[in-house]
């Protein structure tokens, strides 16, 4: 797979392109070192983007491109959002479907409270403003998947308003060098999910699964304050993370539980805004990147060869890596919005506006969901930073992987060894023992406590750290062994014996007089080739600071 | 008492309860009913068995089974077919029923009033395995899976669902004419009160082609109850469906607040203004069956929080304390001159009781029709998108593509008048035209609201209006003008209240000179059903309407069931 093909961006969101000569926009470059991981919806977002602004050169003339996003964020609920269904992802089709669901004559909406107070505390993470009250509507269009001919959603008056959502960068080259943006957060509404329509081209027939007809979904409608893919990406995987650490949604991509659309458009800075098209159904955040990046090219493209952009919405093939018209009804639709007449208003309260008396069955009280609210990613980060003086970037990565700052905590819990130095394990050793087998933290082989204990003999001298990888890769192994086992038995404990060493040392340096001879001579690095002999005769179980020590000693003597 | 030109007739001498079991029914139709047989003493001699609560007590005492009850009813569904008042006749699962009850009785425990008496229910409440049809194709074979809330809490009471009553497709006009299974015919059509004054007043014509309607959209529900073919049956009332039908028939049709009865498995005409009707040969029984379905439904998020406890109606002897609200634009060229007279001696009744009489301005009134033409049209429009041929319901049989299908199935399955309010609701949710229409029909929807709030507020404690125009039409008449024109005009007076959310309640109050009932009707304050009621219970007392007399029916119409015979028979 290509990488994000180009590393344009965008201090200022602004562009410098050179006026390509050839039509072609999917230029595939080598990979750009971007971090894209593995195949888990998760974890594809690029951890910390690389974006390098690049002047532009003398001749070209400059884009601006604009982007804002339509999320749609599948609510974690057990039941639908107006019916008692239940959710699960892959069920046998059709095996989740209520009356209500499938449209039958007479049935009516009753509003799941779970899905309320997920849009509550979704709209208080992202600053917004929540409405006291909130209106719901009806969305009109025909199609297979759609049963009722109509989507509950909320148009005119959404649940929560205004908001931000900050979100990291890295720029220049050091990934260290990050820099915070903020999309702001236009609303958030709850709607209906559709069913899916299968088609079976072979016996040209559509089959309708409507297991996913009426799950809740959070719609977040980013302002298009966003000017690459990857800037894009970054603001989706935060919203992901901030979802997760709600648990109003799983957000999983892979799973279409998070899915998002693409509003993109180019102009000339100083100039009022081009038109724009919308990117469709992006189900990866490496997907969404390459399709606005794409888009945006093609459209800088269509504009300098003296075409126009259409108002139109367009489809990401991921396979040919290039964003195509949809052909069929989403072009220009009057959706008819009229209000849902068989949902009063949604009213909420907070401590001030409770009706004395109330059921707290029956009413929402927006101040008690503001302090069950958990820790959010931007504040965990922090804190991780602060806490165990770890760098930024590294909160950040541990905040990447599903599990992994969990896991982080249970070793830090259970070591004596350095917050760095088990950072550093996590995150390298660990994090790439598991990106190798496309594994995720739950799946690993190993335990917190196991590395913990590793960990611990590596911190009171006990092994060295070149036998404490191999304990790993052991450990790896699974074999039922605890890291002191496996030190044991393969006699890869630091020689404690003195004695030992030095007799060691002594046979080194008689084996090998012309190193001892270039270190005379004052080559000071011909220290380290020694040090390099004993330890491998060693067999790694000897502390280099201590082999040092008695070479020294040996031949100052 | 009204004393009038009219005809009014006087109940005939009261039958002997154990005269009632042992006589046909057609000796029964017969057989008047003094007014003052309701739970009020005295009661002792006179007992005929035509309302819930005499027929309850019967039932508690052994004098009559479930079962007797259920087949004297199928019976005279059989014998009124060509009324055409019910589109499934669900003689199997009410034969059940009124074993189950008659088992309960003899163990000395019923479930309550309505248990073993028989009830029938409009064809747009969903029966559980009983076709549901809405009189449309595209409905027709539509097996419902599960029960409308009125319908389950009717059935958890005991009582016998006889059967699923005729209607206009989709509950839309206002003379039950336009379903698929054909017009309803009103029974006073055949009424000895009807033909003894068309003998005097008509040269001898042809008698059969001038039957008339029975006004709509619950026509089939209203033609049964007066046909004493069940003891009360569910309508559906969006602009008037239950009373305008009440009023034709000589029945007692009640439309209670929005919210308070669940419209849970009702299929929707307009969701905003439906309510679940009720109608009975007494408004003592509609109190009954309003007890028994008002209240919560955790299915219907627009109903009532509130607990509603079933109620019996006070009887009122004293009116003095009473305001009665006339509002003057209900005072309309249309309407005929018989309606007018009745309604002002309506009026004079209630002042010489005692009760403040005074006129009142619902100045919104004229806009009313056309507004709410907008809003159920648009509404309309909207509900009826998910009848697609996908899930449930008619399919046409082209499969060139999605859209395709879509299009000819509605083709086919909706009639014109369906398609007409769905292609008038479509233009005016059009973003371009929404805030021209629909949003200003909604302001004018508030204005008119506000009208009644004011008035009610300004110390009026019900308003009395006339149900109808005029009388019930003959079809022939009735056809003449379109579903929209009719419908317009026939509700007149009853779908403002719909806007508003207000009970309403259509009461008979004498016969015409041609011998065919009108019915006025009186609207209360949000969810003052209950002394909506009492009000109403106290003026049918004064009114002693008629009981209509089917005697004739029997013998002119015995061609036409002989004729159904041989049709069921060839069939087979």
């Amino acid at each position: 797979m290509a990488a994000p093909m180009l590393r344009w961006c965008c201090p200022g969101r602004r562009f410098a392109f050179a006026r390509v000569g050839c039509g072609s926009c999917h230029r595939r470059g080598p990979p750009t070192g971007s971090t894209s991981n593995g195949k888990r919806g998760q974890s594809t977002v690029a951890q910390q983007p690389h974006i390098t602004a690049q002047k532009p050169r003398k001749g070209e003339r400059e884009w601006a491109a604009v982007v804002g996003l339509e999320i749609h964020a599948q609510i974690a609920s057990n039941s639908k959002l107006f019916s008692g269904s239940q959710v699960h992802f892959a069920a046998p089709p059709n095996s989740l479907v209520s009356f209500f669901d499938a449209s039958l004559p007479g049935t009516l909406p009753v509003l799941n409270r779970r899905c309320v107070e997920a849009a509550v505390m979704t709209g208080l993470a992202l600053d917004c403003h929540i409405n006291r009250k909130s209106l719901f509507d009806r969305k009109h269009y025909f199609y297979a998947d759609l049963p009722a001919g109509y989507q509950i959603t909320q148009q005119r008056l959404p649940i929560a308003v205004n908001g931000s959502l900050a979100y990291s960068v890295s720029v220049g080259r050091k990934p260290s060098q990050m820099v915070t943006r903020t999309v702001r957060v236009k609303q958030i509404q709850l709607e209906q999910d559709s069913g899916k329509s299968l088609h079976d081209d072979l016996r040209s027939q559509t089959l309708i699964d409507l297991n996913r007809a009426g799950i809740g979904l959070l719609e977040v409608v980013l302002e298009p304050d966003m000017s690459c893919g990857e800037e894009a990406a970054t603001a989706v995987r935060e919203l992901q993370l901030i979802l997760q650490a709600l648990g109003t949604s799983q957000a999983n991509m892979a799973e279409g539980q998070l899915r998002v659309d693409a509003n993109i458009s180019v102009h000339r800075p100083g100039e009022p805004l081009g038109v724009r098209t919308e990117v469709k159904n992006l189900n990866s955040a490496r997907f969404l990147a390459r399709a606005i990046d794409y888009e945006i090219q093609r459209q800088i493209n269509e504009l300098e060869n003296g075409g126009e952009i259409l108002n139109e919405t367009r489809s990401f093939d991921y396979k040919l890596g290039c964003t195509v018209p949809m052909r069929d009804k989403e072009g220009k639709q009057d959706y008819r919005f009229m209000p849902e007449p068989n949902l009063p208003p949604l009213l909420l309260y907070d401590s001030g506006s409770l009706p004395p008396g109330a059921d707290p069955q029956q009413v929402i009280d927006i101040d008690r969901l503001r302090e069950r609210l958990p820790e959010l990613p931007r504040v965990t980060r922090e804190r991780l930073v602060r806490q165990y003086g770890m760098l930024p970037e590294h909160s950040c990565a541990l905040l990447n992987e599903v599990g992994l700052l969990e896991f982080f905590q249970s070793v830090i819990k259970e070591t004596r060894a350095e917050p760095k130095k088990v950072t550093s394990w996590v995150l390298n050793t660990f994090l790439g023992f598991l990106k190798q087998q496309n594994l995720a933290v739950s799946e690993s082989p190993v335990t917190p406590s196991a590395l913990a204990e590793l960990l611990d003999l590596l911190d009171r001298k006990a092994i060295s750290s070149s036998a404490a990888k191999q304990v790993f890769e052991e450990l790896w192994r699974n074999e039922g062994k605890t890291p002191a086992q496996i030190v044991a038995e393969k006699k890869l404990e630091l020689l404690q014996d003195l004695e030992a060493l030095e007799q060691l040392c002594r046979s080194t340096l008689e084996a090998h007089p012309h190193v001892v001879m270039d270190l005379k001579r004052g080559n000071p690095r011909a220290i380290n080739k020694l040090i390099g002999l004993v330890r491998k005769a060693t067999l790694g179980r000897a502390d280099p600071t201590a082999i040092k020590e008695v070479l020294e000693r040996q031949l100052s003597s | 008492m009204v004393k009038d030109g009219c005809a009014h007739v006087k109940p005939a001498a009261a039958t002997d309860l154990s005269v009632f079991l042992l006589v046909t029914w057609s000796l029964w139709w017969q057989t008047g009913h003094e007014d003052h047989v309701g739970p009020d003493p005295p009661r002792s001699e006179s007992n005929c068995l035509l309302r819930v609560q005499e027929v309850s007590v019967a039932l508690k005492q052994g004098q009559v089974t479930p079962t007797e009850l259920c087949q004297r009813c199928l019976s005279l569904i059989k014998k009124t077919k060509f009324l055409n008042a019910y589109i499934t006749v669900s003689e199997e699962v009410a034969l059940k029923q009124a074993e189950e009850a008659e088992k309960r009785y003899k163990k000395g425990h019923s479930l309550g009033d309505l248990d073993g008496i028989p009830i029938a229910v409009k064809d747009n409440f969903s029966t559980s395995g009983i076709e549901t049809t809405c009189a449309s194709n595209m409905l027709k074979g539509y097996v419902p899976p599960y029960n409308a809330t009125v319908v389950q809490k009717l059935l958890d009471q005991g009582a016998l669902l006889m059967g699923k009553t005729n209607l206009d497709e989709f509950a839309m006009g206002s003379g039950s004419t336009d379903g698929i299974f054909g017009p309803v015919k009103n029974p006073w059509s055949y009424s000895k009160q009807y033909r003894e004054k068309r003998k005097q007043n008509s040269h001898s014509e042809n008698e059969d082609s001038n039957w008339l309607i029975t006004g709509g959209s619950s026509g089939g529900s209203a033609a049964a109850v007066s046909a004493f073919t069940c003891f009360a049956a569910l309508g559906s009332d969006t602009g008037g469906s239950t009373r305008n039908p009440a009023a034709h028939c000589g029945v007692v049709g009640l439309k209670p607040s929005y919210g308070l009865v669940s419209r849970h498995g009702l299929i929707p005409l307009v969701n905003s203004m439906d309510v679940p009707g009720i109608l009975t040969r007494c408004v003592d029984d509609a109190a009954t069956v309003l007890g028994i379905l008002a209240g919560h439904d955790p299915k219907d998020s627009t109903t009532i929080q509130d607990p509603v406890k079933p109620f019996t109606l006070p009887s009122l002897t004293d009116v003095s304390k009473l305001c009665i609200g006339i509002p003057k634009e209900y005072l309309t060229p249309e309407l005929s001159s018989e309606v007018h007279s009745l309604w002002s001696k309506a009026a004079n009744l209630f002042e010489s009781e005692g009760a403040k009489v005074i006129e009142v301005s619902l100045p919104h009134t004229s806009y009313s029709i056309v507004c709410y033409h907008v809003l159920c049209t648009s509404e309309v429009a909207s509900n009826m998108a998910r009848f697609d041929g996908l899930e449930y319901g008619h399919r046409c049989d082209s499969s060139v593509s999605t859209e395709a299908m879509y299009a000819a199935t509605r083709r086919e399955g909706f009639n014109d008048v369906v398609r007409g309010r769905i292609l008038s609701g479509n233009f005016f949710l059009l973003k371009e035209n929404y805030e021209n229409y629909f949003v200003k029909a909604q302001k004018v929807r508030r204005l008119i609201a506000n009208d009644f709030v004011n008035v009610f507020n300004s110390g009026v404690d019900v308003l009395l209006t006339p149900t109808t125009l005029s009388e019930a039409v003959p079809y022939t008449e009735f056809i003449k003008e379109d579903n929209r024109t009719r419908s317009a005009q026939d509700d007149i007076f009853t779908q403002a209240v719909n806007m508003a959310g207000l009970p309403a309640v259509s009461v008979p109050m004498a016969l015409s000179t041609q011998g065919l009932p009108i019915g006025l009707q009186f609207i209360g304050r949000a969810f003052c059903d209950q002394q909506l009621l009492t009000v109403a219970k106290w003026f049918e007392k004064q009114v002693q309407f008629p009981v209509i007399q089917l005697q004739e029916l029997m013998d002119d119409c015995s061609s036409v069931f002989e004729n159904e015979k041989l049709a069921s028979v060839s069939l087979k």
